[in-house]
Parts: structure tokens; C-alpha cells; sequence
């Protein structure tokens, strides 16, 4: 299958900067996947999610979306209403004084019909569970809430990829908490989601996970591939799971433990099997 | 706390008059300043009042609402009264020391003072009754035939409508910034008017520095949401004249008109 994203060796160069910001990246995006990219600040991991939907254009090589490249001008508007972005401040990205009139901006640029528009606007308020908060002012809900607005303004646009560029980044706990399930629940209804963070516990669940160091994607694989390569993370100063560490630590010990195990569940029962194993050494 | 502000005086209900539409309302009430400057008879000054009288009914305003919005004007309208009293000429009524009431001077000041009373309630019933982002869809929609001449009507109401929208938050950071000036030992509240307006120094720069960051990633989430000005959008709730605007459009002409027929009949 022809992937929704695909980018052909994408160099980028912030005018006035001396060093490329990306470098010669080359990588796809399969149609209704779930991709996290992980890396530092300055990794230039925001700066890739703003070639996808044309806010920044390639100094060399290209990007395609649905096999429509984002330096042609006369499909701006296609290529911006098949990938949505939302960003990591909601005050910022929020554009009207009463809740469903901003998720109505979208589908009003567009040029929807106003029923339309009506019937979107309730779906789309609905899948983030904030339907009964349509008429209230967004400076008085929660930084959750407005995060969960932002993406119900792009999700009107009804887009086939949904860009978050550390959606969860100026939020406490629990608004984290809501937006990560809202995210999971769009990926179960099938859009394609690409999650910039710098969280580990964020991308446990993703298909893919890529890590980016320095303009370069540095490692590329499923989440237990990559955490399974600890010292490498390490050397980015990036972090693993907690769960990765314990087993990690284990086997510094000498204990044979597999390390991909990244939930708690998991981690535990490989704990406990190791643990028998031990007993059962002992015993003899 | 600064985060409850309201906006304007905007009064939210349910009447005839909150369901107008912005538009009808804002015609009607340039229709009904065109009545009150016009009307220069007893009769229609009396017509222009009871106009008046039936708006507040009807929008079921209190009285202490009205005085409340007349308050800040109260030493002009004063002001305009006196000094139309004493200094019009004319057949004298009542003479002490140096003043002279005549009876053109009652008539003048009373005139006067009652076209801006009914001005200042007329305008405020509108702000009352019609919420801000209302009056600028309003006022876009009204002035839309100015686009042929280049006004750049969706842009303004746009940043109208953006402005009411950034005014609780940039209002709630100047709170944080004046907090966190405070800690550090920053003083607002003694000292001459000048010390104290150098003191806001601290506080204006950084909530300057932070617009404008917001206004650029403002502006690149418009975009991501495929903001293109205003050619080709349209709109969710769009206006709609039903025959209740209409007729409160074709009361007010009428009542226009009544006021200026008895202007050419004097009475």
C-alpha cells in the first residue's frame, strides 16, 4: 500500500542558522498507523512536523502527502486539510470565544455548508468527550480540556493524519492523562496519528517509534526494539521506561530477564518467572 | 480575580429583544439616534421617550442598570444642562445676581439634556442585550457592501473577534507576571502617579514579549487550520433575518418618520 506520508531525502536550514536544522531524512508514514517520534529539544523533531503539512518547505528534497508534494502552492489547502496539526500551548491554537465556534473555524475555511459544518462540529466535540462544554468560554476550562478542543478543531477538518506536536508538554497530570486516552481513542477509530514527546510513557502503546538526535532519525522500530537498546538511549540522554530499567538492572546483575517488557504487567511477570528460576537454583 | 472579568456590559436573557438580530439592532438604533436629533417639538421629543420606554420594557432593563451605564456621563449631561439654561438668550423668566433663566434657556436645556440621556440609553441597550462577538458578526455583515471599495471588513472583524478572545487570557498572564514581580519585590501601589507607571516597566515588557510570541503561533495554527482571509468561508451560525427584525426595522422607519413630520408641522 502507497504510504500517506513519505518523505525523499528532506534537508532543512533555518534562514540565518550556519548548521541544518534536519538532514538528509528519508522515511514513510503507513495509512492509519501510530508513529511516536522521541527525541530532545533541538533534536529537530517539531521542525519535521512542520514539513508535513507545508508550515515549512524543504531546503532540499521533499515531502508527499497522498503523492502531493508540499512545495506545490495550488494544493496547499489539500495537503493542510488532509494533515492536521495541533500544538503543545491550547490557549494559542484557540481562535474564537465560545467552544464550538473554534472547532467551526476549520470547516468555515473551508467553505463547508453551514449544516454540515453543524453536524462535524458535534461529531467532532463528541469523539473528545466535550460535547456538553460547547457553549462555555475556553479561558475557563481546564489546560485538558482546551488541548482536547484544539484537537476536535482539527478533527473537523476531518483530516486522514493527525500531526501532535507535544500536545501533553504544558499540561498537569490529569489534563496528560485525558489527552493521551483521547489520542488512543482516534488511533482505534483509524486515523493516522504522529506523536512528537519527549515522554517515554507516551509512546509505549504506538506502532513505531522513532528517535531523533541532532536533525538525524537515529533509531526507527517498534517500542520494544528500540528501549531494548538502553545504553544507545542513554548516550542521547534520553531515558527509557522505568519498567526497561528494572529489567536492565537485572540483567547488569547477571539475571537473564528479557528487556522488552514495558508495562508494569509485563515487566512483573517476567520478574516473577526469573525469580522462580532463582528459587528453583536455590532449592537444588 | 482579573479571570471573572465580563466584557462590556453585556447582560445575557431571554427576550424579544437579546433574540434580535445584531443587526436589526444595530439599525435600529442609528435609525433611532437619526429620531432623536431630529425631534425638536414637545411631541416629538415625548415620541422619542416613550420609543425609549418600550425597548427597556420589552429587554425587561432595570432602571438601576440604566442609571448605573449613565453614571460616568452624569457631570456632562449636568454640565450641558446648566450651561444651556443660563446662557441662551431670550424672554427673561427669572433674574438673580448675574445668572438670566429665560424660557428659550429652560426649553433649550431640556431638549439637550434629553437627546443625550435617550442617546446614552439607546446605545447602552445595545451593548446590554447584544453580546461583543454579536456586534462585530453584526457589523461585518453590515458593512460587507465596503469590501467593493476595499475596506478590509473580514480582517477587521477578525482581529475584532481575536482581541475579545485574547483579552481574558493576556489578562490572566499580566496577573502572573504582576505576582511574580511582586515576590521578587517589585512595588505597584505606592509613590507618585509617575513611580507608579515606571513600576509597570517590568510588568509590560515581558506580557509584550509573550503577545507576540502567541500571536505568531496564533498565527500558525489559523494557518494549520486553513485560514485563507475571508474569500470562500463560510459560517456556522450565519445570520438570519427573521420577520420579527423586519418589523422592528419598518417600527423604527416609521417612527423616523413620525418625528419628522412633526418637525415640519411644528407641533
Amino acid at each position: 500500500m502507497e504510504p500517506i506520508i513519505k518523505i525523499e531525502n528532506l534537508r532543512f536550514r533555518y534562514p540565518g542558522n550556519k548548521e541544518d536544522s534536519l538532514k538528509n531524512i528519508s522515511t514513510s508514514f503507513e495509512k492509519g498507523s501510530f508513529t511516536a517520534i522521541l527525541g530532545h529539544n533541538g533534536s529537530g523533531k517539531s521542525t519535521l512536523a512542520k514539513h508535513l503539512n507545508s508550515i515549512l518547505l524543504p531546503s532540499e528534497g521533499r515531502v508527499l502527502v497522498k503523492g502531493m508534494d508540499t512545495a506545490d502552492e495550488s494544493r496547499l489547502l489539500d495537503i493542510r486539510r488532509t494533515v492536521g496539526m495541533v500544538f503543545q500551548n491550547p490557549d494559542n491554537q484557540i481562535v474564537a470565544s465560545v467552544v464550538e465556534d473554534d472547532v467551526a473555524f476549520a470547516p468555515e475555511n473551508l467553505g463547508v455548508e453551514s449544516s454540515e459544518i453543524r453536524r462535524r462540529v458535534d461529531a467532532a466535540l463528541k469523539q473528545v468527550e466535550m460535547y456538553e462544554y460547547r457553549t462555555h468560554a475556553p479561558h475557563l476550562l481546564s489546560g485538558g480540556q482546551k488541548q482536547r478542543i484544539a484537537i476536535a478543531g482539527v478533527l473537523a477538518m476531518q483530516p486522514e493524519v493527525i500531526v501532535l506536536d507535544e500536545p501533553t508538554a504544558m499540561l498537569d497530570p490529569q489534563g496528560r492523562h485525558e489527552v493521551i486516552n483521547c489520542i488512543e481513542e482516534l488511533r482505534r477509530q483509524g486515523v493516522t496519528v504522529i506523536l512528537i514527546t519527549h515522554h517515554m510513557s507516551e509512546c509505549i502503546h504506538c506502532d513505531r517509534l522513532i528517535v531523533m538526535s541532532d536533525g538525524e532519525i537515529r533509531m526507527d522500530g517498534t517500542p520494544s526494539e528500540v528501549f531494548s537498546r538502553v545504553e544507545e538511549l542513554r548516550a542521547m540522554d534520553l531515558d527509557v521506561p522505568e519498567t526497561v530499567d528494572i529489567l536492565y538492572q537485572f540483567r547488569k546483575r547477571g539475571l537473564d530477564v528479557p528487556i522488552n517488557a514495558l508495562e508494569a504487567e509485563s515487566c512483573a511477570a517476567v520478574v516473577a518467572v526469573a525469580l522462580h528460576v532463582l528459587e528453583g537454583a536455590f532449592d537444588e | 480575580m482579573l479571570k471573572d472579568i465580563t466584557l462590556g456590559q453585556y447582560f445575557p436573557g431571554d427576550t424579544i429583544v437579546h433574540r434580535l438580530d445584531p443587526r436589526t439592532k444595530l439599525l435600529c438604533v442609528t435609525l433611532y439616534i437619526a429620531e432623536i436629533f431630529t425631534a425638536n417639538t414637545v411631541c416629538g421629543v415625548l415620541l422619542s421617550y416613550a420609543t425609549l420606554a418600550m425597548a427597556v420594557i420589552l429587554s425587561k432593563t432595570t432602571v438601576k442598570q440604566l442609571l448605573k451605564g449613565m453614571k460616568p456621563l452624569l457631570f456632562i449631561i449636568i454640565l450641558t444642562g446648566l450651561l444651556n439654561l443660563f446662557y441662551t438668550t431670550g424672554d427673561t423668566l427669572v433674574k438673580f445676581w448675574i445668572f438670566n433663566i429665560t424660557r428659550q434657556g429652560v426649553i433649550r436645556s431640556a431638549q439637550m439634556v434629553s437627546r443625550i440621556v435617550m442617546l446614552i440609553c439607546g446605545s447602552f441597550l445595545l451593548t446590554l442585550t447584544t453580546s461583543p462577538l454579536s456586534i462585530t458578526d453584526g457589523l461585518e455583515m453590515l458593512m460587507n457592501p465596503l469590501k467593493k471599495l476595499r475596506v478590509p471588513v473580514h480582517e477587521l472583524s477578525m482581529m475584532m473577534s481575536i482581541a475579545l478572545r485574547f483579552i481574558p487570557t493576556l489578562m490572566e498572564e499580566t496577573d502572573k507576571i504582576m505576582s511574580a514581580q511582586k515576590a521578587r519585590g517589585a512595588d505597584f501601589e505606592t509613590g507618585s502617579l509617575f513611580q507608579r507607571a515606571k513600576a509597570l516597566l517590568p510588568v509590560l515588557v515581558p506580557l509584550f514579549v509573550s503577545a507576540f510570541r502567541r500571536a505568531d503561533e496564533l498565527a500558525t495554527a489559523m494557518e494549520c487550520r486553513c485560514y485563507h482571509g475571508g474569500s470562500g468561508r463560510t459560517r456556522m451560525k450565519e445570520l438570519k433575518m427573521e420577520s420579527r427584525d423586519w418589523l422592528c426595522i419598518l417600527l423604527f422607519l416609521a417612527l423616523l418618520a413620525a418625528v419628522i413630520a412633526l418637525r415640519v408641522l411644528g407641533i
